[in-house]
């Protein structure tokens, strides 16, 4: 089962989560981080590192976050690999604090 | 290819070790803007070190980030050197004349200590042996394991520690399809154990699974997965730790041990047990590991800072095979400042220091570095952060007259090293493929260097 980047990344965008992946799975717009599911070996580095917990495991995750799984997929085939640590989007902070982290 | 002029004024870096924290050092050096030449040196013949011969062999989809370093490996500015130990065949101050600058990243490959009484019986070992011999590392490979009894105990439970009990436990024949070793796969076919005990000091709340191996424990077919339900009630101060919202994970894996605790114990071919605020206070038995007395230990302290105090109230385990799997150390390098209470190099981010001060030149990453924690991923950031560090020194670095592989080639020449190269690798692992076809396996790994070495001769 993969692991799904899900809504707590919009806004955000800390990409912590990217240093720490070992196998260059993730992708981005201007808006958040997506996983291409079929490189990502769920190691389940991301996990601990995202400063507002907005990655799973499919098999933990909530169940109102199911239709991340599908847009996961289609966005990440849509988007370049985001391969480098970048910084924060300038909203993070505000969104951070709006999410109680 | 490489332009020759360009390579004279190349910075020469020399890493030691081809794990996951040296191939991500590699891989942020070649992606900076500097003109770098990479070493990459390696006491074995093959790379990759613990992707290769500690990621468990049912996990094998861990095993892609190899599909990272290949290309890396392939990169033109890079080098392999396989087969040369440091500090056998070339020393570290002889490293510092040939390359700019050394990375470290050997990893720590020594056990804690536990001087626990009885702990030389015939049956006691670590669970680094006995992962490095079911994943059919040459360092283990004559090692044996007597799993021709009942009930095996595992002290710690950390992701190793699950790793062990998962083999262990698992029915042979899942494991018939992986990569582990041929002599391995032999011997758990006869294994005879039933009962895999997993115990741990302190409580349920502070086991160092991560979750998703945890999980696995209690999917493997045919095999029950206990806890006992007095030892998942949680002290206050627990309860505190786990309201944490950064104890995520401790709240999934207690989740999961409460579950196990309602499971029935009398179903499936064999059991795993986990205990929890139990430490071992010495084995028994006349020549052989027969049983292994536990303590009971009392959580005290504030929460987050919990400690683990012994209790006079013991029992006693019958057993007759006692794995360890408490934590590694670093082990030190001739003239590298170390740092004892943690089994790592003296270093401030990746910076090897000499008290507070900077080591020119000198860098270290992985578990060497920070210790032994994390997962493969968490290489890669650490990595990053040791590189850049490198990288923003290199201003004030003395780039003097180092040629790197040119200067170090003689020197191992001179002394009869037969090196390593990854085109030699290719080698190898293209005949371990082939050599696991027969038996529907990935690969069978050649489990001895002189094997690896001859079939490069021809």
């Amino acid at each position: 089962m993969p692991h799904i980047v899900t809504d707590n990344c919009q806004r955000c965008r800390f990409t912590e989560c990217v240093a720490h992946c070992p196998v260059a799975c993730f992708h981005s717009d201007d808006e958040q981080l997506y996983i291409d599911p079929d490189v990502c070996v769920d190691c389940g580095a991301c996990i601990p590192v995202c400063p507002v917990q907005a990655i799973y495991d499919v098999v933990d995750m909530p169940d109102d976050k199911t239709p991340w799984i599908a847009i996961n997929a289609q966005r990440s085939r849509a988007l370049p690999i985001i391969n480098d640590k970048q910084d924060p989007l300038p909203t993070a902070e505000a969104r951070c604090s709006e999410l109680g982290f | 290819m490489l332009n020759r002029d360009k390579s004279r004024g190349a910075l020469h870096i020399a890493i030691v070790g081809s794990g996951p924290s040296g191939f991500y050092a590699a891989e942020a050096l070649l992606r900076s803007d500097q003109h770098v030449q990479i070493d990459m040196i390696e006491r074995l013949p093959t790379p990759y070190g613990l992707v290769r011969s500690g990621v468990a062999p049912d996990h094998p989809k861990l095993k892609q980030s190899i599909l990272l370093y290949e290309q890396i490996a392939r990169h033109e500015k890079f080098n392999f050197l396989g087969n040369v130990m440091v500090g056998r065949d070339v020393s570290i101050a002889e490293l510092r004349g040939t390359h700019h600058a050394l990375v470290l990243a050997c990893g720590a490959h020594d056990d804690r200590p536990m001087a626990l009484p009885g702990d030389d019986l015939v049956g006691s070992h670590t669970a680094t042996e006995f992962v490095g011999w079911y994943n059919g590392h040459p360092d283990y490979r004559d090692r044996t394991f007597d799993l021709s009894h009942d009930v095996a105990v595992i002290i710690g439970q950390g992701n190793v520690a699950a790793d062990v009990c998962r083999i262990l436990a698992k029915p042979v024949d899942e494991l018939r399809n992986s990569d582990i070793a041929e002599h391995a796969l032999d011997v758990l076919a006869q294994s005879e154990i039933r009962e895999v005990y997993v115990v741990g000091r302190r409580g349920p709340a502070h086991a160092k699974f991560t979750a998703k191996e945890l999980r696995e424990l209690g999917t493997i077919s045919n095999v029950t997965a206990t806890a006992k339900p007095e030892e998942c009630v949680l002290n206050d101060q627990s309860e505190i730790e786990l309201g944490d919202r950064s104890n995520v994970n401790a709240v999934k894996n207690l989740e999961i041990f409460r579950r196990f605790a309602t499971q029935d114990e009398t179903f499936g071919k064999r059991k795993i047990k986990f205990r929890f605020c139990v430490s071992p206070v010495g084995l028994l038995g006349q020549e052989r590991v027969e049983a292994i007395v536990l303590a009971r230990n009392r959580l005290e302290g504030p929460a987050f800072s919990q400690i683990a105090r012994p209790t006079d109230q013991t029992e006693k385990i019958s057993c007759g095979l006692v794995l360890r799997s408490i934590g590694y150390r670093g082990v030190p390098l001739p003239g590298v400042p170390f740092d004892t209470a943690r089994g790592v190099l003296s270093n401030i981010a990746g910076r090897v220091v000499d008290g507070d001060e900077p080591m020119a030149r000198l860098y270290v990453t992985g578990w060497l570095k920070r210790g032994p924690t994390g997962i493969i991923g968490t290489n890669r950031a650490d990595s990053i952060e040791t590189v850049e560090n490198l990288l923003s020194d290199v201003s004030a670095l003395d780039l003097g007259s180092r040629s790197g592989i040119q200067a170090l080639l003689p020197i191992l020449e001179r002394r009869g090293v037969r090196t390593v190269t990854f085109s030699d690798w290719l080698k190898i692992d293209v005949a371990e493929i082939e050599r696991g076809k027969k038996n529907g396996k990935p690969r069978e790994k050649f489990t001895r260097i002189d094997e690896m070495l001859s079939l490069l001769a021809d």
